[in-house]
């Protein structure tokens, strides 16, 4: 019969969970945690992004358990972040210090810097490559170790090093506004349950943890439908970002007193969206304003999404479902979505047996009222 | 003091803008505005220094173009909208010593659910689409404490009747019917209450010249048999003759000229006013 | 789980929660905001009502969790496992016992005692979500304790269908102020909340809100004064294994005879009822 009234559920779940890892293991060969951090990169850039944590090696371990399932594998990120005491805040960063890999501009051909290309696969051909069926780690080993070589003779110490903003030169050329440096502590989503309106922090924070795939479409539908934004890429930047916090046990600190944590990568988007600005005595003229996306890794259509989403937020034009932030903000986080998705598949026996009851009692009225007008 | 003596409803120096104002608008000079548009900082001053009372069983118009404040005033009146200052007293609400624009959230709500009915230009404003008719009338029953069933359906079907929607048609959504025909169960709708005062917008604008003079009729009848006070804003003089026993004519924001429907018809003073007097002919 | 705190949670997060249920408990039946945090069982499936217990739970403790009225339900065991293995304490399946009683969709059939707590899983807090998408204006909405749109619902179904038709989840009005989501418990169960001895703690994780009915709180399930609350009729039904007549009762069909028959939905309850008869043979057995 029905699965909540058969007695001995605790046995039929031990059985289930040993079903699942022999699904894991059935071919006899697993994922190591090192394959998984040197192999995966996308996913596990996706799944430190939504699981709002940043630990290579704990998300390849959640991959793995996950059997690579994104969504499950998030889901395990953020139940762990969850047990976690907040220790320290670090200081404020700027992304001008990013230390940058990739670095282009849709707005200009020419910033200051200029474009680096980096690591991309926008310019590859999506034609599977079966070369990679024979490829072995000593074939890779050879080829990482003559491309390093190369790199070390060729490298003009451009390498790693720090870009101004592209916003910067355009401020500098009256292009868009000088905006005010917002200094206020921001809210945490995670400590404080949205209210509404919301605050700035609170939708980058929710847009920054929202499933890849979701803000990317709600993003999409803006663009191409829904929304009358018609935004460019002031600058997209990929690159590690230097992480410190004051010393802990000499709070007076001074401001080089600080302790180096290490490095995220990260991806920064500020997009440029054109607006109509009414000027003195009714004189109009086109402005720029800036929607920001960023997330941890390389995540750079989840980044450019979240600043398109940024901007609609902010201007709330109640026209389209994508500038209410109640339904955007309340619908794209993956562990609400695919849980409140999934507990459907939960049993609903008395709501059910609930139901059938009011249904009953319809269809009685019904008949009896048909009898009378019969009669 | 005489019943008919005592207004209704007073409003003093209701002002609503839009815009923050700057130093030069700010300024007592207005003369700085362009029409009711400060140049300087862009603000729209939509309804400036508004003074004027109803009586019991009067009909007030208020005439002007689109932009003069009509709408934004009756938005103000029914609280859609925040005044930026000004009074209102409503003699049955608190001995008519409560400005109502000053009482809390609750308190208003109370005075939209029991002194006030509205009826919206848009339907889509003051009706629930797919809800039922009847539950559209029912729902201002409900907010003011009614919980009998069959009390609110028969006052439902009455309504309804009265204002011609078939009894085979109550059940059905107002997403369902004709323009004209969400007119009637959105007056239906105001009407439900009893309430003493009745605010209309440009309730017969956008339908067809028919449907026009039909819901202008009811208008009249209704009127008539509940001797209810009435405030209806038109930009057309002719639904204002037809209907208002008094009529205000807005332009830029402010009161220009006001009095008698056909005083002013007969002998309009403001050049705005006899400009619109002769497009009527 | 060494890794883990006694609780899952760090004492801090504890606290934070404790909080949140204090203002739920002085407000009965408003819906406090807290942070809630990603649990190790999915959005949906009951992180609320666990979190609620989690930040509760004492070593002295006894734990009962029934999902949809059976405490071996996979769903029960599986968060009984959870709290088992992070605390230590000891589950039970008499109701009596249990000191802390986490719910999906029932109350107990035997009643709640003073000084127990019953946690129900809420999957959807707003009882006037369905009338008023927006959370910003439903806030408001109880703010200014304007319920119309809750009422407005029951007549509409009325209208449509000549007669309340709400199945779980009947919305009840807590202590003649704030109209409230009882959970989809069903409406068999609304009047055990009325005036009930034990304290219940509403926790809707998903959603992120603490709501609470404190004992002897007056709970009224929303009705007008000609078309009063019902609650799901047994129709002279009695359930085939224990004979009891006065409870909720899931139906069957027997798979040979195509026959229509009962059971008590309240396993517990049932088994301790079957026990009782073996015991002292009092009640004759039915069926």
């Amino acid at each position: 019969m029905a699965y909540v009234a058969v007695r001995g559920g605790t046995i039929a779940i031990e059985e289930s969970i040993k079903r699942l890892k022999f699904e894991r293991v059935k071919k006899g060969a697993i994922a190591t945690i090192p394959s998984i951090e040197g192999g995966m990169r996308g996913l596990i850039d996706q799944v430190m992004s939504e699981g709002s944590l940043y630990s290579e090696t704990l998300a390849a371990i959640a991959i793995k358990q996950a059997e690579g399932n994104p969504e499950e594998a998030v889901f395990l990120l953020r139940a762990y972040r969850s047990t976690l005491p907040r220790k320290h805040y670090s200081r404020t960063i700027q992304s001008e210090d990013m230390l940058i890999e990739r670095r282009i501009s849709a707005s200009f051909k020419n910033i200051p810097g200029g474009q680096v290309l980096g690591a991309t696969p926008d310019y590859t051909h999506r034609l599977l490559d079966f070369d990679l069926i024979q490829e072995t780690e000593e074939e890779a080993r050879q080829w990482l170790s003559d491309f390093q070589e190369i790199q070390e003779k060729e490298s003009d110490l451009r390498d790693l090093i720090q870009y101004p903003k592209v916003l910067d030169y355009l401020r500098k050329e009256g292009l868009i506004a000088d905006c005010d440096n917002q200094d206020q502590e921001p809210d945490d989503v995670t400590r404080k349950s949205l209210e509404f309106p919301t605050s700035r922090s609170q939708r980058l924070q929710v847009l920054t943890r929202g499933q890849t795939g979701a803000v990317t479409s709600l993003a999409y539908a803006v663009i191409r439908a829904y929304g009358s934004v018609h935004p460019t890429v002031g600058e997209l930047r990929v690159g590690e970002m230097p992480i410190y916090i004051d010393n802990p046990i000499n709070q007076k600190t001074e401001e080089d007193d600080a302790y180096y944590l290490g490095e995220m990568k990260l991806t920064e988007v500020e997009m440029l969206i054109p607006v109509t600005v009414e000027k003195e005595r009714g004189k109009k003229e086109i402005e720029f304003e800036i929607g920001y996306g960023i997330c941890f890794g390389q995540n750079e259509t989840k980044a450019i999404a979240m600043g398109i989403l940024d901007n609609c937020l902010e201007n709330k034009n109640p026209q389209y479902p994508t500038s209410d932030e109640e339904f955007v903000l309340f619908h794209i986080d993956s562990v609400e979505s695919s849980g409140f998705i999934s507990h459907l598949k939960m049993p609903h026996y008395v709501t059910f047996q609930s139901k059938l009851d009011s249904a009953r009692k319809t269809k009685r009225q019904e008949n009896a009222s048909q009898k009378e007008s019969n009669l | 003091m005489d019943d008919f003596m005592t207004p209704l409803l007073s409003i003093k120096n209701v002002n609503k803008q839009f815009g923050d104002g700057c130093d030069t608008c700010l300024q007592q000079e207005k003369d700085v505005l362009i029409k009711n548009f400060c140049p300087v900082c862009g603000t729209v001053y939509s309804c400036q220094d508004i003074t004027f009372d109803l009586y019991p069983g009067e009909v007030l118009g208020i005439v002007g173009e689109s932009g003069s404040g009509k709408s934004t005033l009756m938005r103000c009146l029914y609280f859609d909208q925040d005044v930026t200052s000004g009074e209102a007293f409503i003699r049955s609400y608190k001995d008519g010593k409560a400005n109502m624009f000053e009482e809390s959230a609750q308190q208003k709500r109370y005075i939209r659910n029991h002194v006030l009915g509205k009826v919206y230009q848009n339907p889509l404003l003051g009706l629930r689409m797919n809800f039922s008719s009847i539950g559209n009338i029912a729902e201002k029953l409900i907010a003011a404490g009614n919980r009998n069933v069959g009390h609110m359906e028969d006052r439902g079907r009455a309504l309804l009747t009265h204002v011609n929607i078939p009894t085979y048609r109550m059940k059905e959504a107002p997403k369902n019917f004709s323009g004209g025909m969400q007119q009637r169960v959105q007056i239906a709708k105001a009407l439900s209450n009893n309430p003493p005062i009745l605010l209309l917008d440009e309730v017969t604008t956008g339908l067809d010249l028919s449907v026009q003079a039909s819901v202008l009729d009811l208008i009249k009848q209704l009127q008539r048999e509940l001797n209810i006070s009435i405030i209806i804003v038109s930009h057309d003089l002719g639904v204002i003759r037809m209907l208002a026993d008094r009529t205000m004519v807005m332009l830029d924001g402010k009161v220009v000229e006001q009095g008698l429907t056909d005083q002013i018809l007969e002998d309009p003073q403001h050049p705005y006013t006899q400009q619109l007097v002769h497009s009527l002919v | 789980m060494s890794a883990y705190n006694f609780a899952f949670f760090d004492e801090g997060s504890k606290r934070e929660i404790r909080r949140a249920t204090l203002k739920a408990i002085a407000i009965p039946g408003y819906q406090v905001p807290f942070a809630s945090r990603e649990m190790p069982i999915a959005r949906g499936w009951g992180t609320g009502g666990l979190q609620l217990t989690l930040s509760l739970v004492g070593k002295e403790d006894v734990l009962k969790v029934i999902d949809q009225g059976s405490d071996e339900s996979v769903n029960a065991v599986n968060i009984k496992k959870l709290v088992g293995k992070t605390t230590g304490i000891r589950a039970t399946e008499e109701t009596s016992e249990a000191t802390l009683i986490q719910s999906r969709h029932r109350i107990p059939e035997i009643p709640l005692s003073e000084g127990q707590i019953l946690v129900l899983q809420v999957p959807l807090p707003e009882p006037l979500r369905a009338y008023e998408s927006s959370e910003l204006v439903t806030k408001k909405l109880h703010g200014e304790r304007e319920y119309s749109g809750a009422w407005l619902m029951l007549f509409e179904q009325i209208m449509r269908y000549g007669n309340m038709s709400t199945g779980a989840d009947h919305p009840v009005l807590v202590h003649d102020r704030y109209v409230m989501a009882p959970s989809p418990i069903p409406r068999f169960d609304n009047p055990k909340m009325n005036r009930s001895e034990a304290l219940i703690l509403l926790g809707a994780g998903r959603e992120k809100k603490v709501y609470a009915v404190p004992p002897h709180t007056q709970v009224v399930s929303l009705a007008f004064d000609d078309y009063l609350f019902q609650t799901e009729s047994s129709a002279g039904n009695s359930c085939k294994l224990c004979g009891a007549t006065d409870v909720f009762m899931d139906e069957f069909v027997h798979e040979e005879t195509g026959e229509t028959y009962h059971q008590c939905n309240d396993t517990s309850y049932c088994l301790s009822r079957l026990n009782r008869k073996v015991l002292h043979q009092e009640v004759p057995l039915n069926g």
